[in-house]
């Protein structure tokens, strides 16, 4: 059996799959950039909490991504919800400090005007800092989704289905077109999404 | 008007004052400006006015109000900022700059939009054209018009501006200057300037104030400052050839003697170095010694001869000024 052959017989089971998995992540990122996005727009307003939050997502995301999904098993047990809540804290790095860096790297000129013309510091988070900071926020939800969705293969290690359960179970049978066809899609969908959500960029740039 | 009474500034952690003492009245509708090496203090002493930067004693007064009393915000809006960079807001149009404070002071939509259109019409760019665009597609000067037409779009009586030419090439700078001293006529704004460049002070100042070390060394018209330097240090920044600039100060419509009738149709065979009314002495100067002639002819918007200025003239204004250095 070749690979189409594969593909076209197993096609129900994949495209399942393949749903399930943009599923997950897609709630993840939803959640993840509500949060990361709020995280570092308040974390501008205090240095310190700045320092500490930027340190644990940090570190969060050196925690090798298996080990953080196994942790979480005791805790939230297993299935889509922990995969949720893993692919979520590890995503938040890249939004979280994009956002923060976005606003508080805007030009210093622009602001001393907007300071001087009678805007208060509130108008100018949201007529100014945040419109400006837009692409680097962009920037960092791209990158976390990329992420998210390569990241989003081990969920299915945990129980939570997607296209990880084809190579986790394809690892154990031996089936090399299992492994495959799960990274192969899991890639894909990847280039996809860094496309679309580059052109995406692109627009706020201008 | 204007009053710093007694202003220090001292910033944290600093062994001197970055202003010391300063006493300044600045008139209602005048422009007065404030030059000085860089680091003398100017930047210090114009952020203080609109409350960027707090005084460490003393007091400032708007209108005989100290501004302690007045709220931040309020202030702010009804003093116009301009700064060299421009600080234009990249992601705004044109239009949408100008109106930011207009829309904080709760004008109606009509009123904002007429405004913005009466505003570039004021510095000289085309509504129709300009409106739309982006910061980002203006040259250096196009930038700095909308700097001023975004400073004075609430109408303030004040307007501070931190070397607003100072990034711009020669020739754009002096037509920059000419043209805002053409508005001025017209808005009769009370403008405290800063600038290093001594040209640019003598050229736009109905004041000058001399700032050396945060304190002031001269405080005086741009004429006095150049015939009667107070000490070394201002001498030294004029930096000679003040009998030029005094030149470049006098119009020729003010100094020239009056023609007759008489002496008018005399001069028309001579059609060698005729000026305007608005020319500088300076000009007049150049003009003769460009004709080889002792004088040259002035001339009214209709370009009808209608006075003379002849080198003695020239002489006996520069002298009754007398030079002293
Ligand atoms: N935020 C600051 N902290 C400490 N020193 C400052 C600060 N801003 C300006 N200074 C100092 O105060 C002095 C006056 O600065 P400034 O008013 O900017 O001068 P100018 O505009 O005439 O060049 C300078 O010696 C400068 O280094
Ligand atoms: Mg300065």
């Amino acid at each position: 059996m070749n690979f189409f052959e594969f593909l076209i017989s197993r096609w129900p089971t994949i495209l399942s799959l393949t749903l399930e998995h943009l599923f997950i992540v897609f709630i993840a990122m939803v959640i993840s950039v509500t949060v990361g996005v709020a995280v570092g727009i308040l974390i501008t307003k205090n240095q310190m909490a700045a320092r500490i939050v930027l340190n644990v997502t940090n570190i969060l995301m050196t925690i090798p991504s298996l080990a953080l999904f196994s942790l979480l098993i005791p805790v939230l047990g297993i299935g889509k919800i922990p995969a949720i809540v893993g692919l979520v804290a590890y995503t938040q790095l890249p939004i979280v400090r994009n956002v923060y860096t976005g606003i508080m790297t805007i030009n210093p000129a622009i602001l001393e005007a907007a300071r001087g013309m009678g805007l208060t510091e509130k108008k100018i988070m949201r007529t100014i800092r945040i419109p400006l900071a837009l692409p680097a926020m962009m920037s960092g939800i791209r990158t976390a989704t990329v992420m998210g969705i390569g990241i989003g293969a081990i969920a299915g290690y945990i129980g939570a289905g997607g296209l990880g359960v084809y190579i986790f179970q394809g690892i154990s049978r031996s089936s090399d077109q299992m492994v495959i066809v799960g990274a192969v899609l899991i890639s894909v969908i990847s280039i996809l999404t860094d496309q679309f959500l580059g052109g995406v960029q692109r627009k706020l740039n201008r | 008007m204007i009053r710093f009474e007694n202003v220090v500034k001292r910033y944290p952690g600093e062994a001197t004052d970055a202003v010391h003492n300063l006493n300044l009245e600045i008139e209602s509708g005048t422009i007065c400006m404030l030059v000085g090496p860089s680091g003398c203090g100017k930047t210090t002493t114009m952020k203080m006015i609109n409350k960027l930067i707090r005084p460490s004693s003393g007091a400032i007064l708007i209108g005989g109000r100290n501004i302690d009393t007045v709220d931040t915000i309020e202030l702010r809006l009804s003093i116009g900022y301009i700064i060299q960079d421009t600080g234009l807001f990249p992601h705004m149009t044109v239009g949408e700059n100008i109106a930011v404070v207009p829309g904080e002071l709760g004008w109606k939509k009509d009123r904002i939009s007429s405004r913005i259109d009466e505003l570039l019409d004021l510095v000289d760019l085309n509504p129709k054209a300009f409106r739309n665009k982006k910061p980002n597609e203006l040259s250096g000067g196009q930038k700095q018009r909308v700097g001023v037409a975004r400073a004075l779009a609430g109408d303030p009586p004040i307007m501070l501006m931190d070397e607003p030419f100072g990034a711009l090439d020669p020739i754009t700078r002096a037509r920059m200057q000419d043209e805002f001293l053409r508005i001025q006529e017209k808005i009769r704004k009370t403008i405290v300037f800063v600038t290093h460049d001594v040209e640019e002070a003598i050229k736009m100042g109905d004041t000058i104030a001399v700032l050396k070390l945060g304190q002031i060394v001269q405080l005086s018209s741009p004429m006095e400052i150049l015939s009667n330097p107070s000490d070394p240090f201002v001498s030294e920044l004029i930096g000679g050839r003040n009998s030029l600039k005094m030149l470049s100060l006098m119009r020729c419509g003010q100094i020239m003697k009056t023609l007759s009738p008489a002496e008018v149709e005399e001069a028309r065979g001579s059609p060698q170095g005729i000026l305007g009314m608005k020319a500088t002495a300076q000009d007049a100067l150049s003009e003769m010694l460009r004709t080889g002639e002792r004088f040259i002819f002035v001339e009214d918007e209709r370009h009808d001869v209608v006075g003379v200025l002849d080198f003695e003239n020239l002489l006996e204004r520069v002298n009754r000024h007398g030079i002293t250095s």
